[in-house]
């Protein structure tokens, strides 16, 4: 009776939710991100001083800079990993719709900051990227259609999640920006890859997306010019890449010393998509590898995680996101060592960019809330006796 | 394949006989389906992110191998800090035996075009073809609109116009450093400085390389960085040649003569003091190698080293000297000079009639073919071969410019006893006149072989003996008879006492079959002072013609012998030698009315 007059007494369910969120997480990953966040802080110190003299700023104007876009987005990293992954789902599917009108606006809006490619919306304090913003979206969505395609009677979500990824990498490669078309590309195939794809299919696939980058060879001088430096690092010793592997070459094991560095002088963009040549040249190899294997922790602990996971889409977003993630660093990286073609892409977390940051920063705190522990059913299966 | 249907008819069956809802059997398999369905899904999930997770595994490790490949290995490119740095000299200098430089670098510039960089095609091609005129500017304008990227527009380019390009103001006009081969004594020494040009050319810099003479031979010792603060120094001493150039000019002016060459080589050390080869060319502006004609006639041409001339009657005090070493004669033997010297069909004629019979001293005083032949008869074929190839005549010479290795000796295919008797007086047989210069050499220093280089030398070459000292000293007396009383009386220089041989060959015709009559080589060998030779002259002219007597002339001894000797006129002082005046004759008893 009392209960019913009074209402009942506030009963909690569950756990509270910073302890429940403290033993889920995945501590390693999320100890990686801030060592990776504390090395870009380090870099910035050293290689956007150049800039900052450039642009008439206070010396350590981008750092402080720099210092605010990433205590935002740890902020927002930490607060989507305590999120539960429907409402992760939720959030992103309308982020990702307001992301992909932004990206259909630049042509009117946007602004290219002279570099030939029209990608950013001036803010005036800040400068707005929505490719970055629409990639952790994107992968979500894509995510959710593929394993509503699993469900009884679901909608064919293989296919438009294709679509989708078509959409956006034509968008993209109008800009042009064939290092986010790409990425997205690389991010939807994974998923498929774990999906479930058939192996012919992704052969296919593989081809195609070979012959279009000859075709953008082809037809875009911007991109031609990139891959000839890459074929021919001879042609032109001053292009960025011969800086770049110069500056590797000159830190050798141990650097040249903190601050002593002369590529971030030469490099125009040594606080961004070079920056690892700059962490080489001044504190060498020891402090790339250490880098290098942040940034495998995070994407092959969280692909190992995810291994268990028994929710498809929780699977396939979290897949989408580390293998997106690690990518980006590699082809960062490789651009740096002459692996890959030039490339402009940030590594995340590291590279000094507020949109990055803060877009690196939702993706991974996804990633942290995708890869929570949680109950697996692996009791119902012993119970039913289907343990393995 | 055996599909399992959705509503098997049994169950259903029964289910209705039952009363039941025959639907929750379909649904309860389809929901079984679908579970299997997603556990499928989700083992094969899990096989394929352990591949992924592996592949990412794989990758970071190839991009960190990498960056340890990269961190272990010495930087190569041109650093930052470099770019617009000066080149340093690359190539070292040439002096002469002296010091003074005959070839050196001098800081230039090239200019070249980025046209993504140019902001005003136009006007850039505008402003380069007016200041350089012989630059089209709709060319100009097709290549900055192009799809080039870089091109380009000048190889060196002077001060003045490095300026004026600046004023143009185009960012898209570059400038990069460029070293220059300079040869400030123009045309002296040109064949054996030889040229040089670009070779590997990058933005920054770019390679010269020797493309003739001393500059290719040596090219790998001048562009060796280790060594490019030491000059390389030759033998050659500037003063003497540039005199030698110039009497020699005169000379084969004078004399009418397409072509000169002449050596001047110390006999003890075999440094070429002086080699000069006309008509000759500039070694800063190289003329382009010519297509047509005979090669022999391009300026490019070195008649002292590449011209392989039957040099006639200078190989006749070979012949004697051999003849004295053998001991098969003296200088006073009397031989058999009457003619014609019958041989065959072939005959050996002499200029003039000699009489029946000459001193060995004589037949080269006064040049005889019959005697000379009658002399290498006694010698015979295989002591005549034997002693020329020991002094140097059956090899290239090896004086250091690429150029030597071409004046290859012509020697008879099948060296009879005929050939003996005309090698014997210089026919038969061609060879250069620096193979002439340093055979002469030997009889002059005492009778070893010399090797001529260009090179300066510390000290004299001790070769292998060709010829006793006696001999040696004995053939000089013959040579400075030769010009005190025979063919080369206009060789006589006051204080210097020339002494030498005189030869005048017909020249063959350059397709064959025979020989001009009216076109001679004209050649004086030479060595001075007789009593204890310094050095060794050859002077060779190409089809003189001496056209002040009734008559023209064209034996060595009114051709080469003047031009020689005025040559030793001018150079022995520069030489350091000092005229030595042979002391009067005693004044005798003279008996005078008074």
């Amino acid at each position: 009776m009392t209960e019913m007059v009074y209402g009942t007494v506030p009963v909690q369910q569950g756990e509270p939710v910073l302890p429940k969120w403290w033993r889920t997480i995945d501590k390693w990953t999320m100890s990686c991100i801030l060592m990776l966040f504390g090395v870009g802080m380090l870099l910035g110190l050293a290689a956007s001083p150049p800039l900052a003299e450039k642009n008439g700023f206070e010396y350590f104007h981008y750092v402080k800079r720099q210092f605010a876009f990433g205590t935002i987005a740890l902020t927002v990293m930490m607060v989507i990993s305590m999120m539960s992954p429907v409402l992760v789902r939720r959030l992103a599917v309308l982020g990702f719709l307001g992301a992909f009108i932004a990206l259909l606006g630049l042509p009117f809006l946007g602004t290219d900051f002279g570099k030939g490619a029209v990608r950013w919306y001036s803010l005036g304090f800040a400068s707005v990227q929505p490719s970055e913003f629409l990639k952790p979206g994107f992968v979500v969505v894509a995510a959710w259609m593929m394993a509503a395609s699993q469900d009884i009677n679901g909608p064919p979500g293989r296919s438009w999640s294709f679509v989708l990824a078509v959409l956006i990498v034509g968008i993209l490669a109008l800009q042009p920006d064939f290092g986010q078309a790409s990425l997205v590309l690389f991010a939807w195939g994974v998923m498929y890859f774990v999906a479930g794809a058939p192996i012919t299919l992704l052969a296919t696939l593989a081809g195609m997306v070979a012959l279009a980058g000859s075709f953008a060879y082809s037809a875009s001088e911007h991109f031609a010019r990139r891959i000839d430096g890459f074929l021919s690092p001879d042609v032109d010793p001053r292009t960025q890449l011969g800086y770049a592997t110069n500056a590797i070459q000159e830190g050798g094991f141990f650097g040249v010393g903190v601050g002593e560095g002369q590529v971030k002088w030469s490099l125009p963009d040594a606080h961004t998509d070079f920056i690892i040549a700059v962490a080489a040249e001044e504190y060498g190899l020891i402090l790339v590898l250490f880098i290098i294997a942040l940034y495998m922790i995070v994407s092959v602990r969280s692909m190992l995680r995810l291994m268990r996971e028994r929710d498809p889409f929780i699977r396939l977003a979290g897949t989408g996101l580390a293998a997106m993630f690690g990518v980006q660093a590699v082809i960062n990286m490789g651009v740096a060592v002459r692996l890959l073609p030039a490339k402009g892409m940030t590594l995340p977390f590291v590279s000094y960019g507020g949109s990055s940051v803060i877009a690196s920063g939702i993706a991974v705190g996804m990633l942290l809330a995708f890869t929570r522990s949680r109950a697996q059913g692996e009791i119902g299966d012993i119970l039913r006796g289907r343990a393995r | 394949m055996i599909r399992t249907p959705l509503r098997p008819l049994a169950r259903i069956l029964e289910a209705r006989r039952n009363g039941e809802n025959p639907d929750a059997i379909e649904r309860e398999n389809i929901r079984l389906r679908h579970e299997d369905m997603r556990d499928r899904s989700r083992l094969r999930a899990e096989g394929r992110l352990l591949l992924l997770s592996v592949a990412f595994f794989g990758v970071f490790s190839v991009v960190g191998v990498r960056m340890g490949m990269l961190a272990a290995s010495e930087p190569t490119e041109p650093r930052a800090s470099a770019a617009g740095a000066r080149i340093v000299a690359q190539r070292a200098d040439i002096l002469d035996r002296k010091g003074r430089i005959l070839a050196t670098n001098l800081e230039t510039y090239a200019l070249y075009a980025q046209p993504p960089h140019m902001i005003d095609h136009r006007r850039a091609a505008t402003e380069l073809a007016r200041i350089f005129p012989d630059l089209e500017e709709e060319d100009l304008l097709e290549d900055f609109t192009g799809k080039r990227k870089f091109l380009w527009i000048r190889k060196k380019i002077s001060p003045e116009q490095r300026q004026a390009v600046h004023d143009i103001g185009e960012p898209g006009l570059l400038f990069g450093a460029r070293e220059m081969r300079l040869y400030p004594n123009g045309k002296i020494a040109a064949h054996i400085l030889g040229g040089a040009s670009f070779g590997r050319e990058g933005v920054s810099a770019a390679e010269v390389v020797g493309v003739a003479g001393i500059e290719k031979k040596y090219d790998d010792r001048l562009r060796d960085p280790a060594m490019a603060s030491q000059p390389l120094e030759l033998s050659l001493d500037l003063t003497v040649q540039a005199a030698a150039e110039q009497v020699l000019y005169g000379g084969m002016k004078l004399m009418n003569a397409k072509g000169a060459t002449a050596i001047l080589m110390d006999v003890h050390t075999g440094e070429v003091i002086s080699l000069v080869s006309l008509p000759d060319f500039d070694p800063n502006d190289r003329p382009r190698p010519a297509t047509k004609g005979f090669a022999a006639d391009s300026p490019l041409f070195n008649r002292a080293v590449q011209g392989v001339y039957e040099l006639g009657s200078t190989f006749k005090i070979f012949t004697t000297a051999q003849a004295l070493e053998l001991g098969l004669v003296n200088p006073n033997t009397m031989v058999d000079t009457k003619g014609p010297l019958r041989w065959g069909k072939h005959r050996i004629r002499d200029f003039h009639n000699y009489g029946k019979e000459l001193s060995v001293t004589d037949v080269i005083v006064k040049s005889s073919n019959i005697g000379t032949a009658r002399i290498a008869q006694m010698i015979g074929v295989g002591r005549q071969k034997e002693f020329l190839q020991s002094l140097g005549m059956f090899e290239a010479t090896p004086l250091e410019i690429v150029e030597a290795s071409g004046g290859r000796p012509l020697l008879p295919p099948k060296w009879s006893e005929l050939s003996t008797m005309t090698i014997s007086y210089g026919h038969g047989m061609s060879a250069t006149p620096l193979h002439l210069a340093s055979a002469y050499a030997t009889i002059a220093n005492g009778g070893t072989k010399v090797e001529p280089t260009l090179l300066k030398q510390a000290g004299p070459q001790y070769g292998p003996r060709v010829m006793s000292e006696a001999t040696a000293a004995r053939s000089r007396a013959m040579l400075r008879a030769v010009v005190t009383e025979g063919t080369a009386s206009f060789g006589e220089v006051e204080g210097y006492q020339v002494a030498g041989k005189t030869g005048t060959a017909d020249k063959p015709k350059e397709m064959g079959g025979g020989y001009y009559d009216d076109k001679v080589i004209a050649t004086f060998a030479s060595m001075f002072p007789a009593h204890d030779p310094k050095f060794v002259l050859v002077v060779t002219l190409d089809e003189p013609v001496e056209t002040s007597g009734d008559k023209p002339r064209r034996t060595a001894g009114w051709t080469a012998v003047p031009v020689a000797a005025e040559m030793i006129r001018r150079v022995a002082p520069l030489l350091g030698l000092r005229p030595q005046i042979e002391p009067a004759m005693m004044t005798g008893i003279t008996l005078t009315s008074n």
